[in-house]
């Protein structure tokens, strides 16, 4: 391919106009699409971000290492130690059986006794132990989530977009329906619905997130697609005759969804955040599952002794605020990136 | 213009039958005997007679035939049972009472709450950014940057409850709840009217300083937590929209013909950068229904999200729906409030 470049031997070429070599990367991405990459590792804030996430990637696949379960078959059920309901201080050691230990506890330590390493909260279930597992489950309802969402929604846009006329009226009337109830409020209704037919699981609250969640994605797609519907290529291609499928599935689609992607990937933060936020009010999975909110919310009963059992909400405060910083930055670095006036500056 | 709200108007009754039957919807996932809920006070626990309120209700007719009854409600004796149009949304298991007068004891708090939460950030806020943007890279720009990386990615509750911890356990400054005991008692008094059902605004209408302070004082922490976001992305979406009208030729054209640089400012700028900011406003009334649920929950504000939260936690969807109901009712109506006046700010909207 290097070939079809102007060579840089050229002195004449080479004095007139500026080349710039283009990488493997952007001739696959494309020159719109390769700005918003390189956009997005540009600041230090993104990537500041990014380290953010990476970090918490590496918890969520080293978790059986980290906090190894007692019930390797059940690990997300956050392992108790005693059933009385006052909290217990950090670094006090296990009573009852305690889980395997950690292969760095020893080389750190020197000690081969395992403790309550954040404590424990009403209940006596680990927060360390909430904490870490809890990562795993936010990264699945997020993945679970925002793929589900960013597929429908798209479909639904795409057809707006490529029907429009009635069927593109009629969708973008549900889509503001579904945008009347506030997000939070209309999640929390549904799960509090969908829970006694499916029982206290995961699903409930992902389902309510998945069914309010798609909206943002088909206004978007929907206004990529009209948008790029009219540039000149597309109208190149009708001129050449190719088929009106292969114009919306080869050219269209292609070009039009990159942004949407990008923009789904980074709103994981968000989703699991409002994960969070239901299972913080008592929608969602059954008590002693490991996610974040559910640990946060074994300290709504001692808010009036947080100043002993501090432990127990900055600890899991931290972590999910750290987490949603993460995407946070990043998605700062993207919203400049995607801003329209940006485009076409490298 | 005319026809710019006519058209608007019309979108009225669309939207209403969209939420109504998603609502409805949602309903149909629980069986007819928990559906009686919306007609009866207590379900009966013999089949004999759940059988007999499911068919004299008609739970078991055609769909759309359930949709209108529980749209406009049945006559049984001569007296009308249900009926969401005329405001009955069904008898709320968890609070022992109808729905409806849950719903109209809670929303007065939940009012004052948000009135609270947003006028300052309105007044405030936008004044904020309009400096950020004047003194760019100004003190108040940097701080409000920082300060919004930071608001935005505090979970409400997280920030809640270390609210809680910091000024209500630790320093002691500011009580959670609603009023001091010594208020509660003098508001229940007969001397004590009533007039708005808002606290704060009572307590001033009764000339009681001592009590406003109390309900305010008590407020404080609520109101932080619910509208610390909404500072952040205020300042900076006027900050960004000033910035970028103060560069428009019309603008340049007003310093060039020798204006002061205040009206500059004030009287040709901001007019225009408030455009985006409306539309924001408009987001925040969505946003502050949906962010009461957790503010109210965390510090055990007695409003109707707290209500919402509460039924949802112990699964009275009844409840909950009706709270979906009144939700809906209000945002329909403060859109179409919100766009109206966006048309009478911004010409390009009605002439379009």
């Amino acid at each position: 391919m290097t070939t079809n470049i102007p060579s840089g031997d050229n002195t004449l070429i080479r004095e007139t106009i500026a080349i710039r070599e283009i990488g493997r990367l952007e001739r696959f991405l494309g020159p719109e699409n390769y700005r918003i990459v390189t956009g997005l590792v540009k600041t230090p804030a993104s990537i500041m971000g990014f380290i953010l996430i990476g970090l918490f990637v590496i918890i969520a696949l080293a978790a059986p290492l980290i906090a190894p379960p007692v019930t390797p078959n059940d690990p997300y059920k956050i392992p108790r130690d005693g059933f009385s309901s006052e909290p217990r201080p950090m670094m006090s050691a296990w009573e009852r059986k305690p889980p395997p230990l950690p292969f760095w506890w020893k080389t750190i330590t020197g000690t081969d006794k395992w403790v309550h390493i954040l404590g424990t909260s009403q209940g006596q279930y680990d927060v360390f132990y909430g904490i870490i597992w809890g990562t795993r489950t936010a990264f699945r309802t997020g993945l679970i989530v925002t793929i589900a969402t960013f597929l429908i929604g798209t479909i639904i846009g795409s057809i707006s977009a490529y029907y429009g006329g009635a069927v593109d009226n009629t969708i973008m009337r549900v889509v503001d329906i579904f945008m009347t109830l506030p997000f939070l409020l209309a999640a929390l209704i549904l799960a509090a619905v969908l829970t006694p037919r499916i029982g206290k699981s995961l699903y409930p609250a992902v389902i309510a997130l998945i069914t309010f969640g798609w909206m943002g994605y088909a206004r978007i797609i929907r206004g990529d697609i009209l948008s790029i519907k009219e540039r000149d290529y597309i109208m190149a291609a009708r001129v050449i005759g190719v088929k009106d499928s292969s114009i919306l599935f080869r050219h269209i689609i292609p070009n039009a969804i990159f942004p949407t992607l990008v923009l789904a990937s980074l709103a994981i933060g968000d989703v699991v955040l409002s994960f969070a936020a239901l299972s913080f009010l008592g929608i969602g999975t059954e008590v002693g599952y490991a996610d974040w909110g559910q640990v946060l919310s074994f300290a709504r009963n001692w808010i009036t002794s947080l100043n002993t059992y501090w432990y127990i909400v900055v600890w899991p405060g931290i972590t999910l605020v750290l987490f949603v910083m993460g995407w946070n930055l990043v998605g700062d670095a993207l919203r400049d990136v995607l801003d329209p006036r940006m485009r076409g500056k490298t | 213009m005319t026809t710019y709200i006519i058209r608007r108007l019309l979108l009225v009754p669309l939207l209403l039958f969209g939420v109504t039957v998603l609502i409805f919807l949602m309903l149909q996932v629980l069986s007819p005997v928990e559906r009686s809920a919306l007609y009866v006070k207590d379900i009966p626990k013999n089949d004999n007679a759940i059988a007999g309120i499911i068919k004299q209700y008609g739970l078991d007719k055609p769909i759309y035939e359930q949709y209108w009854r529980w749209l406009v409600g049945h006559t049984v004796n001569g007296q009308r049972k249900g009926g969401i149009l005329f405001g009955d949304f069904g008898y709320s298991r968890t609070a022992s009472q109808p729905v409806v007068n849950l719903i109209s004891t809670r929303f007065p708090n939940t009012l004052d709450l948000t009135i609270w939460a947003v006028a300052p950030v309105l007044l405030v806020g936008i004044w904020l950014g309009v400096q950020a943007a004047v003194h760019q890279n100004g003190f108040i720009d940097q701080a409000a940057r920082i300060f919004s990386i930071i608001g935005t990615s505090f979970p409400t509750f997280v920030f809640g409850l270390l609210m809680l911890m910091l000024f209500y356990v630790n320093l002691r400054w500011f009580p959670p709840g609603r009023l001091s005991d010594w208020a509660s008692q003098a508001v229940y008094l007969n001397s004590f009217h009533h007039y708005t059902r808002l606290l704060t605004f009572d307590a001033l209408l009764n000339g009681r300083l001592d009590i406003f302070w109390d309900a305010l004082r008590h407020m404080l922490m609520p109101i932080l937590t619910l509208s610390y976001i909404s500072w952040a992305t205020f300042v900076r979406v006027t900050r960004s929209s000033m910035l970028e009208t103060l560069r428009m030729e019309y603008v340049t054209t007003a310093r060039a013909k020798g204006l002061r640089e205040h009206d500059v400012i004030f009287k040709h700028a901001q007019p225009n950068a408030m455009i985006p900011v409306m539309t924001l406003a408009g987001f925040q009334v969505v946003g502050l229904l949906g962010g009461v649920v957790i503010t109210e929950t965390v510090f055990n504000y007695p409003g109707i999200g707290q209500a919402a939260a509460n039924a949802a936690a112990q699964l009275d969807v009844i409840t909950v729906l009706g709270f979906a109901l009144f939700n809906g009712f209000i945002l329909i109506v403060s859109n179409l409030v919100i766009d109206v006046l966006y048309a009478v700010v911004d010409p390009r909207v009605r002439l379009s």
